[in-house]
């Protein structure tokens, strides 16, 4: 049984901390909370410098093939500092899914830019629906048409990944399709737009007849969408699990230095008991996590029972760390100028960004059905 | 990554499995039916069967040879218990006994002791009982105060223990007693063991609120117990019972039953109005909640196992199991007999579902929840030992123990 991280990928974790703990400090995030920035570019740069961005991307493609334990490693990391970088976007979805689907020349064009950070990419499907794959976005004779949001960094990012059903002769499948799409190409409008987590980037995109090529065959959009977000679910679980870390370690240190009738509130029960409750919740989204960071590393038939797993954990101890983190701090913890907002907002953004706690229970579910593995 | 044995563990399972294969009774249909057995029969059964082990060399692996062990390791241990667990054989009578008496015994016994009584314990000729609970001593169980005063050439005993499991059969016990109540309570403990079956030892069963009476009250009077028979210093029999008590909260490598294989299984097969309850999105949004905590504990599991597997103590995740599977077991079983219907009523195992497993565990499960650290003990714990959070204000630190105010 070996069921942990290796040297070398525990060595990663302790760079990226160093690293992110210095740029990516509160102030810095802070930067571009209160500003109209939308990403931070020298972190953004600092990060690709380091090869977190090629981590996971193969040789040929000008990645350093490091593996997704690693990647994992680093998401964590990112979670715990908030870090605001389309790193998420660019990588846990647009290079998968180039990498799941792409035709040899759209890998070649493509993973190389996005491994040393160059190019940004973005994942464009929702349109404003409860359901994020419903589309009304068409593609008719090479071009794109439609209008998506909200886009996670889409105001920021070179290159999208779109969902969007073909249009034959007025005709139109229900099928989805994927399509890769320049953001430079003429007929793309953008519009950014306020979210819950101004820490991080989020876009209106119109396609008015956009060139746009398909990623994958005609009609396996859905399909690829559920094999990346296997994916995406998996890093952002330990993208939470960080958030979630970092929560319980704000509330443990305010605990022990405030005082209240004449005591460290950290002596009281009822915060200790809380505290405790947080403590468990995290262990076991660390357990979950890296169990499907094991399926995802090997490609396992479990990753899709795994993954959602990991992804209802990591939804439900992200926000759980991160409310009580508020409650903790008192008066404190509702202020602008502490960071518990800060995960907070994170917590729910970062909930909704490939499809929900319910679409993750109902995949969940349906996986546990299946699995003929015990228990 | 994996989730492979090494060589040596690999090789070490393949010799269990075949020994099993030969000597254990297979479970029939996956029920173990001799847990369904009359009380006296099952310990008849455990008996046997630990015996049989014994003889083959794979009683209490941990030990050493000289006290009736097998000189293996820890994860060795981890091996046997999966392996075993699938069959239909009883190991629960001697959780005690190997779990907290056997070591309390080689910490603190006599050469002697512990080459006369460690072999018996690990054949399951002797069965050893915990005396630790009292009336007014439980989460603060140094506030106990059954006393033990010296007597000639040793200490006699009055006062009464509870919720003593197994007194009624054992053979010998592990008693914490008070020797001095003039200082602060944990200075005044004395920890020894005591024979059950001797003249001023009475065991009572109490009948539980599940209908059963597997735990005691017991009584002594005027029992008398041998100095020979201390395990450590007078007056320090606190620092002999944490490490008994931590051994029990952190029992390692076993995993404690949510109640979710068995929940899936019904709900894959129990028809509602509108479908298989699994396809009902109210059961099935329980279910994943549930799903995330059980596989949450297997995978801490698998870690605790990794660190075992090297070598090195478990880490601190080792200290939610109980805390995560008590509470969780309780509301699976009691939503299972609520899926039920008005069948969920019925006890009677020829008429229940999975012949009443869902009504016996849910009446079982309060227990659990108290046993061994109840849920709220458990959350101290884990704020003060592995947050490092400061302990609660205590009256009575510091005051002689015949000072401290008592209530009910
Ligand atoms: C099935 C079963 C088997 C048992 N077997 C044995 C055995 O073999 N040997 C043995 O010695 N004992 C045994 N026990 C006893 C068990 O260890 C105690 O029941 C347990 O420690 C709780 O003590 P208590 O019953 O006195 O409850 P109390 O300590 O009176 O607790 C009552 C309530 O107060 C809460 N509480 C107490 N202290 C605190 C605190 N500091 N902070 C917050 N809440 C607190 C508890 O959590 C509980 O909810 C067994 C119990 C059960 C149910």
């Amino acid at each position: 049984m070996n069921f942990e991280f290796s040297e070398d990928q525990n060595m990663i974790r302790e760079q990226a901390r160093g690293f992110l703990a210095k740029h990516a400090s509160s102030e810095k995030v802070r930067e571009i909370l209160d500003t109209e920035r939308r990403y931070d570019e020298s972190l953004w740069q600092g990060i690709a410098e380091l090869g977190w961005t090629a981590a996971a991307i193969p040789e040929a493609y000008g990645g350093l093939a490091l593996g997704h334990l690693s990647l994992c490693v680093i998401a964590e990391e990112l979670g715990r500092s908030l870090a605001p970088v389309p790193f998420s976007s660019s990588i846990y979805q647009v290079a998968e899914a180039l990498l799941d689907a792409g035709t040899e020349a759209q890998k070649q064009t493509c993973l190389p830019k996005l491994a040393t950070g160059e190019w940004i990419g973005t994942f464009a499907c929702s349109e404003g629906n409860t359901d994020p794959l419903e589309t009304q976005t068409v593609y008719r004779d090479g071009r794109l048409y439609g209008t998506k949001r909200p886009v996670t960094d889409g105001d920021i990012a070179d290159i999208a990944i779109v969902t969007a059903t073909i249009e034959n002769q007025g005709s139109n499948s229900s099928e989805l399709t994927l399509f890769l799409v320049h953001l430079d190409s003429a007929g793309v409008e953008r519009q950014p737009i306020s979210s819950l987590d101004p820490t991080r980037a989020s876009a209106l995109l119109s396609f008015n007849g956009v060139k746009a090529e398909p990623l994958g065959a005609t009609g396996t959009g859905a399909a690829i969408v559920n094999r990346v977000w296997n994916r995406a679910a998996v890093l952002l679980a330990f993208e939470q699990l960080g958030g979630a870390q970092a929560c319980l370690e704000m509330s443990r240190q305010y605990a022990m230095d405030r005082f209240a009738f004449g005591r460290p509130i950290a002596s009281l029960q009822a915060i200790k008991h809380k505290l405790a409750d947080m403590y468990t919740a995290i262990e076991l989204l660390r357990s979950n996590a890296l169990y499907a960071a094991w399926a995802l590393s090997v490609d396992d038939d479990e990753l899709p029972l795994a993954a959602a797993t990991a992804r209802v954990a990591g939804i439900q101890t992200y926000y759980q760390a991160s409310k009580e983190n508020m409650q903790t701090h008192g008066g404190m913890g509702f202020t602008w100028e502490f960071d518990c907002h800060l995960h907070y907002r994170r917590a729910h953004e970062l909930a909704l960004c490939v499809g929900n706690e319910s679409h993750w229970k109902r995949r969940m579910v349906a996986a546990l059905k299946e699995t003929r593995n015990g228990f | 990554m994996d989730f492979n044995d090494t060589p040596s563990e690999a090789k070490f399972r393949a010799q269990v499995r075949a020994w099993l294969k030969q000597h254990a009774t297979p479970k029939i249909n996956g029920v173990a039916a001799k847990r369904k057995l009359p009380e006296a029969q099952q310990l008849q059964a455990a008996k046997h069967w630990q015996k049989k082990i014994y003889d083959a060399g794979w009683a209490c692996i941990t030990w050493p040879k000289a006290y009736g062990g097998r000189g293996g390791t820890q994860m060795e241990l981890v091996i046997w218990r999966e392996e075993v667990a699938d069959y239909d054989e009883l190991d629960g009578f001697f959780t005690i006994g190997h779990g907290m008496c056997g070591p309390a015994l080689m910490a603190y016994a006599t050469e002697e002791q512990k080459r006369h009584l460690l072999p018996r314990l690990a054949s399951g000729e002797d069965v050893w009982c915990q005396l630790f609970s009292e009336p007014g001593a439980g989460s603060d169980v140094a506030a106990l105060k059954t006393r033990a005063d010296p007597c000639g050439n040793g200490w006699k005993v009055n006062g009464q223990k509870v919720w003593t499991s197994g007194a009624h059969f054992a053979d010998y016990g592990i008693v914490l007693c008070r020797t001095d109540p003039t200082v602060p309570k944990h200075q005044g403990i004395t920890f020894f063991f005591i024979d059950m079956k001797q003249e001023g030892v009475t065991a009572q069963p109490i009948k539980q609120a599940d209908g059963g009476a597997h735990f005691n009250e017991v009584f002594f009077n005027d029992a008398e117990i041998p100095d020979i028979q201390r395990l450590g210093e007078v007056g320090g029999g606190w620092k002999g019972a944490l490490t008994v008590l931590m051994s029990e909260r952190m029992a390692v490598g076993s995993l404690q039953a949510t109640g979710f294989p068995e929940l899936l299984s019904l709900v894959q097969r129990l028809p509602l109005e509108d479908g298989f309850a699994i396809d009902n999105a109210a059961v099935a949004d329980k279910l994943a909640d549930w799903y995330v905590k059980h596989a949450g504990l297997k995978h801490t599991n698998s870690r605790i196992l990794s660190a075992i597997s090297r070598g090195a103590p478990p880490g601190p995740e080792a200290s939610i199991g109980k805390l995560v599977a008590a509470p969780m077991n309780q509301d699976i079983n009691s939503y299972a007999v609520q899926l039920l219907g008005m069948n969920g009523m019925v006890t009677d195992p020829e008429l229940a579902e999975k012949q009443a497993h869902f009504q016996k565990e849910m009446l079982f499960a309060p227990g659990i929840r108290l046993a061994g650290g109840t849920d709220e003990v458990m959350r101290n714990i884990i704020a003060e030992q592995v947050l490092g959070m400061p302990q609660d204000k205590r009256d009575d630190k510091d005051v002689p123990f015949n000072e401290v105010p008592v209530g009910v």
